[in-house]
C-alpha cells in the first residue's frame, strides 16, 4: 500500500538496488597491463564466487543524483543550528577537510619508513603536545578511534597501574548523570559499576561518594562539566579524597569545550581523561563518525600507555615499541590520523588566544539561551551554566507534550533538535548546547522557535504532538522498526501474473 | 579568531542581558584553584594559507610521490572522484549520529543500503553501520560469540594480522576469556587444521580465521567452520582486503564476520580512520554490537528508515549493554557505499581481477615462501640480501617495497610480504622483481 504521494523529484528516490539495471557501469578501469589471470585455476574453483547476487548496478549520474538527493532528506551544521547537548556540534572548518587530503598525508602507508613519515609523525607529536597544554597532563595518546574507546584505555590504563600496586580492586563509581559509555566501559574491563547520586545543586554529593569509596574502589569516572552542564564545584576535594584512599579519578572530556583556556582538569587532579576531537576540537562528525578519543594522562599512567609512542631521537621522530608495561594496543596502527591532522589544522587556526575566546564565547552562548528560555521552560537546577544548559518538559508536560514532542516540532522550524531525554536524573530533559559557532541571529531565531513552540502547546497541543509537518518524512515508527527488525534490503518476490 | 561569528557588540549586547558587564564572569564561581591563571603556551592563531602551507610541508617530508607494494592490513586503491564528492556534501559531513529520523533519512539511507550490500558481499543475513576498524571489529565479534554461546574460551589463527591479535588480547584480558593461539602450516602459509582440532574442546566460544590471511594465503573456510561446528563454537571469519570479495566465494558457512572496509574508498592515510564492520547471520541480531539501521514507516504510510535495537547499546542498557560503542566510522562508511556503487556489480569483480592478476605477475618467478592460493599478497623470500637490503635498493627508484616479516614472525626473518594491487605500475613491478631475484 504506497503512502501520501510525494510530487517532488528528489523526494522519491528509490533504494540502489531499485534503480539498478543489468549492464549499467559508472568505472572504467585502466587497460590491465600484465597477463590476465583466471581466478577459478589460481584461487581454486571452491574459492572463486559467482556474480554478487542483486549488487548494484547504475551509472554515475544515477550515483551523484542518488546520493545527492539522499543528502537534501538530511540536516548539517551547515544548514544551521545543531544544539546537541553534550555533543559539540560545533562548525567544520572546511580548510581541514582540504589538509587532510595533502597529499603525502593522505597516501602516507603506517609501515611505510620511518624516514619517509617524518611529517605524518611531526603531525602525531605536535597534537599530544598541546593536548597535554590544554588539559594540563603530562602524556598523551592519540590511537583510540572515537569517546568510548578513549573510555576504555584510560579504565585499562588505571587498572594497569592498580595491579602494579598489587591490586586492580573491583569496582568503578559513576554519577547517575553521567553518559551511557561510562557504565559500559568500565564492564568491558572487567570492573562492577556503582552509582552514586546527585545533589539537589546537580552536582556529586561528595558525603555519598564518600560513604561508598573503599579499599574495592579504582577509580570514579566523572564529567566535568557534568551532563547537567553544571561545574563540579568540590572536584579537588573529590580527586583528593579518592586518591588518599588509593582510588583514580578518570574524567569524560566530552563537555571539554566549557574549559580549554580557562581551567586544565590536570591542575584539578584528574589522571587520566579522554578527549572528543570531534567535539572539542571541531572535527566533523559526519553523520555518527570517525572521531577521535585522544586520552591524556599524569606521568605515573605514562608506561602503561598503548604503543608504539613517539620519541625524538638526534631531530628525528621514531617510534618506540619497547615498552613493557604497555597495556597493548587497543586499535590497528596509529589511530584515526586524519582526524589528528583536521584537530590539529583547528588549533593552529585559533591558536591559545583564539581557543580560549571560542570557550567563553561557547558559554556565553548557553548563557543567552538559558536566559531567553526560562520564561518558557523548567530548569530543574538553578546552579550556574557552563557550556550548555538542561531544561525538563514538566511545564509542557502538563499538557501531555513530551520533550520529544518539542524536539519533533522544533524540526518544523528548521532547527535540528537538542539532546533529548538525557541525562537521566531530569525526567524529560531538553539539553541544550549552542556552542561557540553559533551567532546571536542564530540563538534569537531558536529562542523564538522554542518560545513559539511553548506557546502553541498552550493553544493547540495536539499540532505539536504530530510534528514534524514539514519535512518529507513525517514521523517515523521507531517501535514498528524494532519489533520485526528488516536491516537489509531483499528483493521481492514478483507478483502474480494476473496483471 | 574567523571562526567565532560573534562581534565586539553582539558579545556586549548578550552579556547585557545576561546582567553581566565582562565575559570573566560567566565562570566567577569556579573554585579559584582550578582556574588556569595564565594564557596557554600555544601559538597564536595562524591564517588559512599558513595552515595550507604548512601541511603540505609536512606532507612533502612523508614519501610523496612513491609507488607501494605494502599491504598488511592497509591498501593502497584507486579512489572514484565521486567518493570525496559525496562526503564532502555538508548536509552529510556535518551532521549527527540519526537520531532524529526525520531529519536523518540521508544519512539513515545510505546506511542501509551499506547494511545490505556488506551481506550481499559477506553471505551474511545482517550487518552493522560500522566498527572503528577491522583491529576492533575481531574483539568486539569474539565477545559477542562469548556472548552467544556462554563460553570464553578463543582461539585464533597465528596468521591473524598481528595488530589484530594485539588488540584482541587488550581486550579480552580482563574478562575471564582465555586467547589461545594455533598455528599455521609452513608449506601452505594456511591454518594448521591439526593444531587447531588439537585445542578445540567444549569451552571454545569462537575459532578466529582471517583470509586471505597475514600471510596472503586463502583459506578453506569450511574447513574451519566443520571443526568449529563439532564442538559447538561458532566461527568468526576476518578479512582487511575488502576488495577479495568481489572475486573470492563469501564464507557462507561463517558465524560471524568481522571485517576491515578501508580498501573500499579510503586511502592508506598512516592507518586511519578506517571503517570496520560486523555481519553475522540473522539469529544473532540482538548480539551485534554497534548501531543497526531498520525500515519502517512514517505516519504517511511511507518507507522510512530509523535506528533499531537501540536496547542493545550503551545509551540505554548501560552496563550490560553489548558495547560501549558510540561513535563509529559513518562517514568512512558512507565513503565505501559510494565507492560500491560506482563499481557496481561487475566493476568489483573487474576490480578483483585485476588485483589477482598483478599479484600474480608479481610473484611470478620470485622465490614464493608459501604454496597456498593467494589474493593480491604473498610472502617471498630474500635470498642472498636481507628485506632491509632489497627495501633499500628501491627506495633508490622511489618505491616502497614489502613488508620485512621478522617484526612479527620471527621465523619469517629472511621474508618480505608483498601486495600488488590494480594501482602497481607493470614497470615499477619489474624493479621490484629484479630487485629480489
Amino acid at each position: 500500500m504506497p503512502g501520501k504521494t510525494r510530487q517532488h523529484i528528489t523526494r522519491n528516490e528509490a533504494l540502489l538496488f531499485e534503480l539498478s539495471s543489468p549492464g549499467k557501469r559508472g568505472y572504467q578501469l585502466p587497460d590491465l597491463d600484465v597477463p590476465a589471470v583466471d581466478a577459478a585455476s589460481a584461487l581454486g574453483p571452491g574459492n572463486t564466487r559467482q556474480e554478487i547476487e542483486d549488487f548494484p548496478e547504475v551509472s554515475e549520474v544515477e550515483v551523484i543524483r542518488h546520493f545527492t538527493r539522499l543528502s537534501t532528506w538530511n540536516y548539517g551544521i551547515d544548514l544551521g543550528l545543531f544544539p546537541l547537548g553534550s555533543c559539540t556540534m560545533k562548525y567544520n572548518p572546511r580548510v581541514n577537510e582540504q589538509v587532510a587530503r595533502t597529499e603525502g598525508l593522505l597516501w602516507a602507508h603506517p609501515y611505510q619508513p620511518e624516514a619517509l613519515a617524518q611529517g605524518a609523525l611531526e603531525v602525531i607529536a605536535r597534537l599530544e603536545a598541546a593536548l597535554a597544554e590544554i588539559t594540563g597532563m603530562d602524556a598523551v595518546t592519540l590511537e583510540p578511534a572515537a569517546g568510548a574507546q578513549g573510555e576504555l584505555t584510560g579504565v585499562l590504563l588505571i587498572r594497569a597501574l592498580l595491579e602494579s600496586r598489587g591490586n586492580p580492586r573491583k569496582k568503578i563509581i559513576i554519577p547517575d548523570s553521567a553518559h551511557g559509555t561510562n557504565p559500559a566501559t568500565a564492564a568491558m574491563a572487567g570492573y562492577s559499576v556503582e552509582n552514586v547520586k546527585s545533589n539537589g545543586h546537580g552536582m556529586i554529593d561528595v558525603d555519598a561518594l564518600a560513604a561508598l569509596v573503599n579499599q574495592e574502589t579504582a577509580a570514579l569516572m566523572v564529567t566535568n562539566p557534568n551532563t547537567l552542564g553544571i561545574f563540579e564545584q568540590d572536584v579537588v576535594r573529590i580527586t583528593g579524597l579518592m586518591h588518599s584512599r588509593g582510588a583514580l579519578v578518570y574524567m569524560d572530556g566530552a563537555n571539554m569545550n566549557a574549559l580549554v583556556g580557562i581551567a586544565r582538569p590536570g591542575d584539578a587532579g584528574i589522571d587520566a581523561m579522554h578527549l572528543n576531537l570531534h567535539k572539542t576540537f571541531s572535527t566533523p562528525h559526519g553523520g555518527g563518525g570517525p572521531g577521535s578519543g585522544a586520552v591524556a594522562v599524569k606521568k605515573h599512567l605514562d608506561p602503561f600507555l598503548p604503543y608504539p609512542r613517539l620519541k625524538c631521537v638526534q631531530d628525528h621522530w621514531t617510534f618506540d615499541y619497547d615498552r613493557p608495561r604497555s597495556i597493548g594496543k587497543v586499535r590497528a596502527f596509529c589511530g584515526n590520523f586524519g582526524v589528528l591532522v583536521r584537530a590539529l589544522a583547528y588549533i593552529l587556526a585559533h591558536g591559545g588566544p583564539g581557543l580560549r575566546q571560542a570557550t567563553l564565547d561557547a558559554v556565553l552562548n548557553a548563557n543567552y539561551v538559558r536566559k531567553g528560555l526560562e520564561p518558557y521552560y523548567e530548569l530543574e537546577y538553578p546552579s550556574p551554566s557552563m557550556h550548555e544548559c538542561v531544561f525538563s518538559d514538566s511545564r509542557q508536560a502538563k499538557r501531555g507534550v513530551r520533550t520529544m514532542d518539542i524536539a519533533k516540532r522544533l524540526i518544523d522550524y528548521g532547527f535540528h533538535p537538542y539532546t533529548v531525554a538525557f541525562p537521566l536524573i531530569v525526567h524529560g530533559a531538553l539539553m541544550i548546547e549552542p556552542t561557540e559557532t553559533e551567532s546571536k541571529q542564530e540563538l534569537d531565531l531558536f529562542i523564538q522557535a522554542m518560545a513559539g513552540i511553548a506557546k502553541e502547546i498552550e493553544q493547540n497541543p495536539e499540532f505539536v504532538l504530530k510534528a514534524p509537518h514539514c519535512t518529507r518524512t513525517s514521523r517515523v515508527d521507531e517501535v514498528a522498526a524494532a519489533r520485526k527488525p528488516v536491516v537489509r534490503w531483499t528483493r521481492q518476490p514478483a507478483a502474480g501474473k494476473a496483471d | 579568531m574567523r571562526y567565532l561569528p560573534n562581534s565586539e557588540l553582539e558579545r556586549g549586547q548578550m552579556l547585557a542581558a545576561l546582567g553581566y558587564d565582562s565575559l570573566e564572569q560567566l565562570y566567577a564561581h569556579l573554585p579559584k584553584e582550578v582556574l588556569l591563571a595564565r594564557a596557554l603556551d600555544l601559538p597564536p592563531g595562524k591564517s588559512e594559507y599558513e595552515i595550507i602551507d604548512y601541511f603540505r610541508a609536512l606532507g612533502d617530508r612523508n614519501a610523496a610521490g612513491y609507488a607501494c607494494f605494502l599491504g598488511a592490513g592497509c591498501y593502497s586503491h584507486y579512489r572514484p572522484v565521486m567518493c570525496d564528492v559525496v562526503v564532502s556534501r555538508g548536509e552529510f559531513l556535518t551532521s549527527y549520529t540519526p537520531y532524529q529520523a526525520e531529519m536523518a533519512q540521508g544519512t539513515l539511507t545510505t546506511i542501509f543500503e551499506f547494511q545490505t550490500m556488506i551481506c550481499q558481499l559477506t553471505g551474511m543475513q545482517v550487518a552493522n553501520a560500522s566498527m572503528y576498524d577491522g583491529s576492533t571489529a575481531v574483539p568486539e565479534a569474539a565477545m559477542m560469540a562469548m556472548r552467544i554461546t556462554s563460553r570464553s574460551k578463543i582461539l585464533v589463527s597465528r596468521t591473524l594480522h598481528p595488530e589484530y591479535r594485539t588488540v584482541l588480547g587488550t581486550y579480552l584480558r580482563h574478562l575471564g576469556a582465555p586467547v589461545i593461539e594455533f598455528g599455521y602450516d609452513a608449506e601452505t602459509g594456511q591454518a594448521d587444521w591439526g593444531d587447531l582440532e588439537s585445542k578445540l574442546d567444549d569451552r571454545t566460544a569462537a575459532v578466529i580465521v582471517q583470509s586471505p590471511n597475514f600471510l596472503g594465503s586463502i583459506e578453506d573456510w569450511r574447513k574451519a567452520a566443520a571443526l568449529a561446528h563439532s564442538k559447538g563454537a561458532l566461527l568468526i571469519y576476518v578479512f582487511t582486503e575488502a576488495v577479495s570479495l568481489g572475486l573470492l566465494e563469501p564464507p557462507r558457512d561463517a558465524d560471524i564476520v568481522a571485517g576491515e572496509l578501508q580498501s573500499f574508498a579510503h586511502p592508506p592515510s598512516f592507518g586511519g580512520p578506517y571503517a570496520g564492520v560486523i555481519a553475522a547471520r540473522e539469529k544473532y541480531i540482538r548480539q551485534i554490537p554497534g548501531r543497526l539501521v531498520g525500515e519502517t514507516k512514517d505516519t504517511n504510510g511511507n518507507r522510512a528508515f530509523c535506528l533499531t535495537l537501540a536496547t542493545r547499546e550503551q545509551h540505554i542498557r548501560r552496563e550490560k549493554a553489548t558495547s560501549n560503542i558510540c561513535t563509529n566510522q559513518a562517514l568512512i562508511a558512507l565513503m565505501a557505499t559510494v565507492f560500491l556503487s560506482v563499481y557496481g556489480k561487475q566493476g568489483l569483480r573487474e576490480l578483483a581481477q585485476q588485483n589477482l592478476s598483478k599479484a600474480h605477475y608479481l610473484a611470478g618467478g620470485l622465490p614464493l615462501r608459501f604454496q597456498g592460493p593467494f589474493f593480491n599478497e604473498f610472502v617471498v623470500k630474500a635470498g642472498a640480501r636481507t628485506p632491509d637490503e632489497i627495501n633499500h635498493e628501491l627506495l633508490g627508484h622511489k618505491i616502497i617495497g614489502g613488508l620485512p616479516l621478522g617484526r612479527f614472525y620471527p621465523e619469517l626473518r629472511d621474508c618480505l610480504l608483498l601486495c600488488a594491487t590494480e594501482m602497481s605500475k607493470r614497470a615499477q613491478m619489474d624493479l621490484v622483481k629484479k630487485a629480489i631475484a
